[in-house]
């Protein structure tokens, strides 16, 4: 085998945990957590949702990125000899001893439907679409409940001020995983909430940069059509120059 | 102030060996600040590059039947397309039609999602258009996009130049037309997000903060923090959630159907939960699956989400649709390397573009930070396996630092909270604070960069089949740079919708239902000797634990 197959080989070696499933043999330290009741030992370094794997579920739901980025594996544990309820997301969050935990794989949320061009842009959008948040009891809950760590309710209390930078640059993190709407006693969505809030700012909140619509309109007018027309047409030779040739902007 | 977990000693999440290796980074990091190892030259890039694994022996192999047959493809992809399917003419019951969009689109993330609105936009009313997801609607590669997308909308910057830049990182073996198509879209598309109420990172007189991308010869980056991806989605879902567009999710489509003459006419969809199938006729289809990350291809770790996993190619392939490029794969030059639970998790190239530096395990840096992605990825390969440079972690993996304090140092203090909310929140989870330590890198799996071949209007060579995103084939040659993946979903998406309703408007499209590209297929295989060992699509990859696997007893 020439080296560079054999260092192929060695990497693959070393990732056969993560990218085949982790094998019992290799594992020192084991923890026991309690799947929907049931007890698992599993090794201590997976994360909730590996562990879950390990034990022999296979996902078709409740799981998406595995990342944390797209919401899909919200969790609720509690730890053993506590009383309170934990929130977290599946592929995030590391087993520990005594974990109990249940996957919420679907929030049934109400989700408004609007033509952003179309409305003013000013408090009255919530209440028109999601007069509910004005029930909020400032409890806090949602924020406790934020696996992204987001003052939920101080965002919430933006959008009733109609504060759409603060709702915006507050919320922006938001993998909409729904855990804050799930624990609200007041029955608010707040993640949509946020998602209108948001997409009011961007379209009314910030002017289109100048830069870009001079860019645009110079392509309307065609300034670039002719110097593209001889671009795609250069034979490979002459494009391997032009990209040697480059000039790096200064940083 | 150490934490003592599962046996193993840790102080601010790494274990003490680690901690005395990052001490040499510390120590050597005011060297380092003003000084930046120069660009390689060609004839160090190719010498590099036989350490990438597209170029390092091995792991590839001949495609045996089908439109492309006598090509390269890594060994996985060729498993699955040399594979028998899920079902076969006959059994299933292709009479009773359950969907009948005028426009079938396949996949969810940035490229499906825009299609469908263009598609309404272009006049085809919403209860005409179906949307399927394997997962939910979202759950896709898009969505963890960190770094941004590019657009040639600065006074100094030119859709040349982004031509340029896109056709030699994908080493001149892109479609120059469909290239013209992606940089001369870009700032439209961008435009089109603003006014959908995006949230790009700007400037305080309004103008966006663009930034490097690696490969690229000017910044031309939009970011929306380090969740560009998220954002995106975000916005367009939201937009065609209110537009009310037909959706269903956990429904894969398991085939593509044809009137038996090279023409697509609908998909078998299968309910991922309850294992029904149901049948889709469609005037168009549009296919944005994306790619095959989760195949793990030659073994390494991957960034891509769970449904990764090369559904798209296979089926639009038994279809007659020609592949190109399929035998580069894009590896990321710095995927997550410790702690465990997230290797080979994306960490953007923004960091390296914001000031993040690659060093080796005696603190010097290597290699400069903004290579075209395979270049930097093989230099870290070769810094940890050849100059064994490289650190190693308690689990066997080898890594280079990647040294984030001086992102701060460069851009000043809260520069990372502000910036990389996302990579600061996951390190936080294991107690790694990368403001003040490095972290641990190593190429990952990322991206397929080739794929079905498209044309500048996301056609195939197969009628009634368009291709947008991943999926596609001939946008990025033999090597995607940064910030143009989410481009080409827009870009194409949007081409691909206006281009299908173009196609449906005008009275084309339609057919009988059949299955009967399969069964040429399976005698096909079955004439290339290949034995019905492997059945793909394979819809999902499987992670449980060896132990429970070896006692399961299949009842129902």
């Amino acid at each position: 085998m020439k080296t560079e197959e054999s260092i192929m080989q060695r990497i693959a070696d070393a990732a056969k945990a993560v990218t085949r499933g982790v094998d019992a043999k290799d594992i020192e330290h084991w923890v026991t957590i309690y799947i929907m009741g049931r007890a698992y030992k599993v090794p201590a370094d997976l994360t909730i949702l590996t562990a879950m794997e390990y034990a022999g579920y296979r996902f078709v739901r409740g799981v998406g990125c595995r990342q944390g980025f797209c919401g899909a594996c919200s969790t609720v544990y509690r730890k053993e000899g506590e009383y309170k309820l934990q929130t977290g997301m599946a592929c995030q969050t590391r087993v520990e001893d005594g974990m109990y935990l249940v996957q919420i794989p679907f929030a049934p949320a109400e989700k408004a439907a609007y033509d952003i061009s179309k409305e003013s842009y000013d408090a009255s959008v919530f209440l028109k679409f999601y007069p509910e948040v004005a029930r909020c009891v400032s409890c806090n809950t949602c924020t406790k409940s934020c696996p992204q760590d987001l003052e939920v309710m101080d965002y919430v209390q933006a959008a009733i001020r109609g504060d759409f930078q603060s709702l915006a640059e507050g919320s922006f993190d938001c993998i909409q995983c729904g855990l804050c709407a799930m624990r609200c006693p007041a029955d608010i969505v707040q993640y949509n909430v946020a998602q209108l809030g948001r997409r009011m700012y961007g379209r009314y909140g910030m002017p289109v940069p100048k830069h870009l619509i001079t860019r645009l309109q110079e392509i309307e007018a065609g300034k670039f059509r002719g110097k593209m027309d001889q671009l795609v047409a250069v034979p490979r030779e002459q494009l391997e120059k032009l990209y040697a040739s480059r000039v790096r902007e200064a940083d | 102030m150490g934490k003592k977990t599962t046996g193993i000693r840790y102080v601010g999440g790494y274990p003490e060996y680690m901690r005395k290796l990052i001490s040499i980074v510390h120590k050597t990091r005011a060297k380092r600040r003003d000084y930046t190892p120069p660009p390689m030259t060609k004839e160090e890039q190719e010498e590099v590059l036989k350490l990438h694994p597209d170029y390092a022996p091995g792991g590839k192999r001949t495609i045996s039947v089908g439109p492309n047959k006598g090509d390269i493809g890594p060994t996985e992809v060729v498993d699955l397309v040399e594979a028998y399917p899920l079902v076969e003419e006959g059994e299933i019951d292709l009479s009773k039609v359950d969907y009948s969009p005028d426009i079938l689109i396949i996949g969810g993330g940035l490229a499906g999602t825009s299609a469908a609105i263009w598609a309404n936009d272009s006049g085809i009313p919403k209860e005409k258009i179906l949307l399927t997801n394997k997962l939910r609607h979202g759950d896709a590669n898009s969505i963890m996009a960190e770094g941004g997308t590019q657009a040639a909308d600065r006074s100094v910057d030119s859709p040349e130049r982004h031509f340029i830049d896109t056709i030699g990182g994908g080493h001149f073996a892109n479609k120059p037309d469909v290239v013209r198509a992606l940089v001369e879209d870009a700032p439209l598309i961008i435009r089109w997000l603003l006014d959908l109420g995006a949230m790009f990172d700007r400037e305080e007189n309004g103008d966006f903060v663009e930034k490097w991308g690696g490969g690229t010869s000017i910044k031309r980056l939009h970011s929306c923090r380090d969740y560009t991806g998220l954002e995106e989605m975000r916005v367009i879902r939201d937009e065609l959630r209110s537009r009310g567009i037909p959706c269903i999710e956990h429904f894969p489509a398991i085939e593509l159907l044809t009137d038996g003459e090279n023409r697509v006419t609908g998909a078998v969809l299968w309910n991922l939960e309850t294992g029904e199938y149901k049948i889709v006729k469609a005037k168009a289809t549009i296919l944005a699956t994306g790619g095959f990350g989760r195949l793990h291809i030659r073994g390494f770790p991957t960034t891509n989400h769970y449904g990764a996993t090369c559904d798209g190619v296979v089926i639009a392939y038994r279809a007659g649709a020609r592949l190109r490029d399929i035998d580069t794969v894009q590896y990321h030059p710095t995927g997550a390397a410790y702690p465990i639970q997230i290797v080979g998790y994306l960490l953007t190239e923004k960091l390296r573009s914001s000031g993040a530096q690659p060093v080796n395990k005696d603190g010097e840096a290597f290699v400069f930070p903004l290579e075209p992605r395979d270049v930097e990825a093989a230099a870290l390969i070769r810094e940890c396996y050849v100059r064994n440079k490289g650190i190693t972690t308690p689990t066997g993996l080898r890594g280079v630092w990647l040294d984030t304090p001086l992102i701060e140092e460069k851009n000043g203090e809260g520069y990372i909270d502000k910036a990389f909310p996302g990579m600061r929140r996951m390190f936080a989870r294991f107690d790694i604070d990368m403001r003040k330590d490095p972290v641990l890198v190593f190429p990952t799996l990322h991206y397929q960069n080739g794929g079905i071949e498209t044309d500048p209007h996301g056609k195939t060579n197969v009628e009634g089949l368009w291709v947008a995103g991943e999926v596609s084939g001939g946008v990025h040659g033999k090597n995607r740079l940064m910030g143009n993946s989410t481009l080409d979903c827009l870009v194409f998406g949007r081409r691909a919708g206006i281009s299908a309703a173009e196609y449906v408007k005008s009275g084309r499209g339609g057919g009988a239902l059949t299955l009967k590209h399969v069964t040429g297929y399976v005698k096909d295989l079955e004439r290339a000797g290949i034995r019905p060992e492997r059945r793909s699509p394979i819809l999902l990859p499987d992670y449980r634990g060896r132990a429970a696997l070896a006692r399961m007893i299949d009842v129902f």
